[in-house]
């Protein structure tokens, strides 16, 4: 079972022997115990979202936010005719710097979920065989999971520092590069930086996910694979692989939606880099340093919406089943 | 016979570089910060020296210690708070049938999968008209958004399973749906708060963007935000042993309570994701 089902509750309340008048208070009571629940969400998370929106729509400054008005689309697109004819854009839509933010995440998340999955799967192979010692490559690779990002993205910033991290003193010492390389400030290589930092810190995570999906596979498939000579290989291909498919399609989901709004560790590994400048660095940067709080909150929405298209597109043609009757 | 040996050392040279790789930053981390002086800047593999410096020194300059009790207060309201809204509504959602459920649990879980940029302008609106900006309680409060849907998706996915028979047992002596919450489910579902509450402690604990938003003076900051702004004397003089000091002390205890839980932990986060 991996899907992401909560079934029906007991069918204890369905007999005959628990009066429909029972039924009802129950009903009741239940929502006065999610009533507690559903007014923080809607405090924490709708009401905020709304407010995000709407000032997407405004010209509010961060020091005059309740004076906003309303200007319509001009903060995505607007456009002025100049008497020579020529039309020039303004807005987001029309902005290099956020298309460039646009095609940063997307590089990134498309990248780095897909390295995460490949080593993720087969750090989980490693995990589901049977050897001594596979406490020990657990207790490892919990590791990474449990370090706060920021700490992973200093300690790391440090590894790749450029005059004393010790990742130019190995690849110096192994001959493979002839020179330091300053990783993090470096434009060609920030994006690789951002990449190896993240890869080592979700990777575990995504290990996790598939494991609990490999658990699942009945051990005598394996068996009769083994008595009727099938290559290991064309096992994995025909027979594991598509039974965890679904465990499989859902880890890679919950790895995209959090790298489609990654901030911290490109904030603290690679500040002020284009190259790995992403939609929620540059909203956050209009929104409180640049002083174009308006212009901020569009950013935020656009990129609310983006995500809310790659799930519904993703969950579509993966068709990843949240009511778990793929 | 030589290609199982082969196939047998290939598999373990894996393993070995699994566990290397996995360890080796936050060993290189330790190794740093017990250097001292110039010695920080020689690279070695292993330690050659064992100074407290930088630990004395990151512990007694600016609010370091106060940061660390912010984080740790921060933390455990939210996880109190968060368990508390949750398990009732975790009662409502997995043992009683009513319309809209399946609606109601989505909705929950997409809150979880929401970029918290998008809600940070209307939340740092609402933070100030509150009159909590710069104080820990913005901080509980606002990551509400993250630990309370998955604590309340976790606690249903367990109190679903429970037996019905306890429960029915319940009813029929006439207890009410709270004496059932507190009396009859509680004692069953230690296992799955502590698993729920560890995970939120993490997430509070490790969490960045709310903390550099909604707080602004040195110290009302928690760990992470401290350790994102420590700075030397000058732009060109990056403290990289009080770095990496305050680096190992935030991390040691969530790297204990991992190793010690850890089975409970991934238990709890493929639950999270996958029902396991």
């Amino acid at each position: 079972m991996t899907d992401l089902t909560v079934a029906d509750p007991p069918p204890a309340l369905a007999r005959s022997h628990i009066s429909s008048d029972l039924r009802a208070q129950r009903v009741r009571s239940a929502w006065v115990f999610l009533a507690p629940t559903l007014l923080v969400l809607a405090f924490v998370a709708g009401w905020p979202l709304v407010r995000t929106i709407y000032f997407s729509f405004t010209n509010a400054s961060l020091t005059n936010l309740a004076g906003a008005e309303f200007i319509g689309f001009n903060n995505y697109l607007s456009w002025i005719t100049l008497k020579s004819g020529r039309t020039i854009f303004r807005g987001l839509l029309a902005d290099p710097t956020w298309w460039n933010a646009v095609w940063n995440t997307l590089k990134f998340t498309l990248v780095s979920v897909s390295i995460e999955t490949v080593l993720g799967l087969v750090v989980a192979l490693v995990l589901n065989a049977h050897f001594p010692g596979r406490g020990l490559v657990r207790a490892a690779i919990l590791i990474p999971w449990a370090i706060p990002t920021i700490v992973s993205a200093k300690m790391w910033a440090w590894m790749l520092n450029d005059q004393f991290g010790i990742l130019n003193d190995i690849l110096l010492g192994l001959g493979l590069i002839s020179q330091k390389i300053a990783w993090t400030a470096n434009p060609d290589t920030a994006m690789l930086a951002v990449l190896i930092v993240d890869v080592w810190k979700t990777t575990p995570f995504m290990a996790l996910l598939i494991l609990a999906g490999l658990q699942m596979v009945p051990g005598d498939i394996y068996e009769a694979a083994k008595i009727d000579g099938v290559h290991p290989v064309r096992v994995f291909w025909r027979v594991t692989l598509p039974l965890i498919r679904p465990a499989l399609m859902v880890a890679v989901i919950f790895r995209m939606l959090d790298a489609l709004r990654i901030f911290d560790l490109i904030y603290v590994l690679t500040p002020n880099n284009v190259q790995t400048k992403t939609m929620s660095v540059l909203a956050r940067e209009n929104l409180f340093d640049f002083d174009k709080f308006a212009y901020g909150a569009a950013a935020s929405t656009m990129l609310f919406l983006i995500i809310a298209a790659i799930t519904v597109l993703y969950m579509w043609f993966g068709r990843v089943n949240f009511e778990g009757e793929r | 016979m030589v290609s199982t040996i082969a196939r047998r050392t290939a598999f373990y040279a894996l393993v070995a570089t699994i566990i290397v790789i996995a360890v080796f930053p936050f060993y290189y981390a330790i190794l740093t910060s017990l250097k001292s002086g110039t010695a920080l800047f020689r690279v070695d593999y292993w330690p050659k020296e064992f100074s407290l410096a930088n630990y004395t020194g990151v512990i007694s300059q600016g609010s370091f210690v106060r940061n660390l009790g912010n984080s740790l207060m921060v933390a455990t309201s939210v996880v109190a708070i968060s368990l508390l809204l949750a398990i009732t509504a975790a009662y409502a959602l997995g043992r009683v049938r009513f319309r809209g459920r399946s609606l109601l649990l989505l909705t929950i879980l997409s809150v979880s999968m929401f970029p918290q940029i998008a809600v940070l302008a209307g939340l740092f609106e609402l933070v100030r008209f509150v009159g909590i900006f710069n104080t820990p309680l913005a901080l509980i409060f606002s990551y509400m958004i993250f630990t309370l849907p998955f604590t309340v998706w976790v606690l249903t996915t367990f109190m679903r399973d429970l037996p019905v028979e306890i429960e029915e047992a319940a009813i029929v002596d006439g207890a009410s749906p709270w004496v059932i919450i507190t009396r009859v489910f509680m004692p069953l579902m230690w296992p799955a708060l502590v698993t729920t509450g560890l995970l939120a402690f993490i997430a509070a604990w490790n969490e960045f963007l709310f903390a550099l938003t909604f707080t602004s003076s040195n110290t009302q900051r928690t760990v992470p935000v401290a350790i994102a702004l420590l700075s030397g004397s000058s732009n060109f003089e990056i403290p990289w042993g009080n770095i990496m000091a305050a680096s190992v002390i935030v991390t040691v205890p969530l790297v204990i309570l991992v190793l010690i839980f850890q089975r409970r932990i991934i238990s709890g986060l493929t639950a999270g994701g996958v029902k396991g």
